[in-house]
């Protein structure tokens, strides 16, 4: 299950590479020139203001949206025409209130990080196997049979982190996933991260807590509509860019995880 | 009725259909010389002549089917929170059925106003889904003029007609037994191959999109297809159950079912399902009702469906002392929720490949 990196040295050494990206809602500009790559392994946290582009450059990484200028590589493609899905774990914003009503079971969802690969037909003993070993990693095997609404909100983000390791995903996608989620739970959904990311998975996180993107991400990038800051947390913590960046005195407030 | 199977020859309009024709005349000749004699024989054997009667025969079988696919495409839509999106089309359907006997009484035409009706549901329901493509989400106000909009086109048309049309309308906003004839049975059998195919054909995408449509992109799904896919399904099912079901009701049959599977279903496959069982319930004994007390089908359906629906929250009340008794398996209360999985005690932590099938009702 741990993700090859070597899958990803392919064209350039970049598994996500953004050059020059303006983009803009209307006539709402929202990112301005923006440059940055995420190197194989790495684990990037995304950080700024309400409205200040986060999500959009993400999507932007994914290639769910294009750049009004600029480019964006994905695995060495670019990255709207990379249609390698499997490789790909997303955990969108508002996924911890997905399928509270809807009576899903958490294999079920897990089984979808295998649809990329296989849309029709019978899954193969490989899918299963997939699914069940992912559930595991997590530690939700014992979840199994539940229904993903009635989780309490951790258990919930494990099904989603669950579905992109199925899939066998070289690279996850998460944007703010620990929202409502309390804070035990959040720093054991950390500590997850952190062991997935030690063993090759590369991470890219939108997180509004400053506190523990510092603790956990081993590269940090600080976005308002422009790039503030792109570099090690123990540089990030030692700069003003945070204030830059929110227009204020604003002090990276260090949880003791 | 409604000039549905009238064979009237030649303008080139009239024989566009002629697959068509094919299509439900072997329908209709497996219905005349199949499924009517065996239902004849169903009511000699439970005794009840009401079976024997052709045109209950019909309306059983189209109730039957109405149950089957009205519900499977529901789930999908009530769990998109699209649910009004099926009342919408409904009442769009309503000006298609206006727009066909417009046609047929302005340019002496003999089109069926259910397939006219079917061409502006699905046209609608595109232009819908294009315009939320473009503004980015379903909202009360636009679906809301859609509805009133068409509902007004159709009003329009059926009175801009010359008077004698306007005799039949009520079938079509209020549903009705009597008038499901032999080619509608054979559409709506037709329909429920062509929409029970294409779902059993796309679930996997199908429920990626509707559990998580962001996610299904980053996967490199097809989302936009699958959401139009999933719109004009909906305007095929609309249509096909608005014959017996009425313009006004027929969304019940897409939504309440599911809304009762909902409660207690413990995965997806299983709530599609158990919304089908529900809806069959509710669709054979609003019939039956409607046929003895002379009362109107799509009423005695809904609420009997609703009935169904309430009746969920009295098994939800029961289940857990029925537990106690050690009559049901363990898990799936809600007051199990914070304990981390240690309310299912039964269920091992490492499932073997054998219980990796999707139903999970297999535990304990």
């Amino acid at each position: 299950m741990t993700p090859a990196a070597s899958k990803t040295d392919e064209s350039t050494d970049s598994l996500i590479s953004v050059r020059n990206v303006s983009f803009r809602y209307g006539d709402v500009p929202v990112l301005d020139s923006v440059s940055i790559d995420v190197e194989p392994g790495a684990f990037l946290g995304l950080v700024g203001p309400n409205g200040s582009g986060k999500s959009t450059l993400l999507e932007l990484m994914l290639g769910l949206r294009r750049p009004d200028v600029g480019t964006v590589s994905l695995f060495g493609e670019p990255a709207a025409a990379f249609d390698d899905g499997e490789r790909i774990g997303y955990v969108a914003q508002d996924a911890t209130e997905a399928g509270r009503e809807m009576p899903i079971t958490v294999r079920e969802v897990v089984r979808m990080g295998r649809y990329p690969k296989r849309l029709v037909g019978r899954f193969a003993a490989e899918d299963k196997r997939a699914v069940v070993d992912a559930m595991e990693q997590v530690g939700i095997a014992d979840l199994a049979t539940r229904r993903v609404g009635r989780l309490s909100g951790g258990q919930r983000q494990r099904v989603f982190i669950a579905r992109a390791l199925a899939s066998g995903a070289d690279l996850l996608a998460l944007d703010e996933p620990t929202v409502g989620v309390d804070a035990e739970s959040r720093e054991e959904f950390y500590e997850l991260l952190h062991d997935l990311n030690a063993n090759g998975l590369t991470v890219v996180l939108i997180e509004h807590d400053i506190g523990v993107v510092t603790t956990y991400a081993t590269e940090i990038a600080c976005l308002n509509r422009q790039l503030y800051f792109d570099g090690a947390p123990e540089a990030f913590v030692e700069t003003d860019a945070l204030a830059a960046a929110y227009g204020s005195d604003q002090h990276v407030l260090h949880h003791d995880h | 009725m409604f000039l549905t199977h009238q064979r009237v020859a030649g303008t080139p309009l009239d024989q566009l259909p002629v697959l068509w024709l094919a299509v439900t005349g072997t329908i209709e000749w497996v219905l005349d010389n199949v499924v009517g004699p065996l239902m004849d024989l169903l009511a000699e054997v439970l005794g009840t002549p009401m079976l024997g009667y052709p045109f209950m025969q019909r309306a059983y079988l189209a109730a039957v089917c109405i149950a089957v696919i009205g519900p499977l495409v529901g789930t999908f839509l009530v769990h998109r929170e699209m649910a009004m999106l099926s009342d919408t089309l409904a009442h769009t359907a309503f000006a298609g059925v206006a727009v066909g006997l417009f046609l047929n009484s302005a340019l002496s035409l003999a089109l069926s106003p259910l397939l006219t009706a079917f061409v502006v549901a699905i046209v609608t329901a595109l232009l819908v889904e294009l315009l939320v493509e473009h503004a980015g989400a379903y909202t009360d106000t636009s679906l809301a003029m859609v509805l009133t909009g068409g509902f007004a086109v159709g009003s329009i048309l059926i009175t801009a007609t010359d008077g004698g049309i306007s005799v039949g309308i009520d079938a079509y906003l209020f549903g009705s037994l009597a008038t499901v004839s032999t080619a509608n049975v054979g559409i709506l059998l037709l329909m429920s191959l062509i929409v029970g195919g294409l779902v059993t054909l796309t679930y996997r995408p199908l429920l990626y999109v509707t559990f998580d449509a962001t996610a299904a992109q980053a996967a490199r799904l097809n989302v936009r297809r699958y959401k139009r896919l999933m719109v004009v399904l909906t305007a095929l099912v609309v249509v096909s159950a608005m014959q017996i079901m009425g313009v006004f009701l027929v969304a019940a049959m897409l939504v309440v079912p599911v809304a009762a599977a909902a409660r207690v279903a413990r995965s997806f496959r299983q709530s599609i399902l158990l919304a089908i069982l529900a809806g069959e319930f509710a669709a054979i004994a609003g019939v039956t009702l409607s046929y003895n007390y002379g009362i109107a089908a799509g009423g005695s359906i809904v609420v009997t469906a609703i009935g169904v629906y309430v009746a969920t929250f009295g098994f939800q009340k029961l289940a857990p002392s029925l537990r106690r008794l050690g009559q049901l398996r363990p898990g799936h209360s809600e007051a199990g929720l914070k304990a981390d999985g240690g309310e299912e005690k039964g269920v091992s932590n490492g499932p073997t490949p054998s219980r990796l099938a999707d139903s999970p009702t297999s535990t304990s």
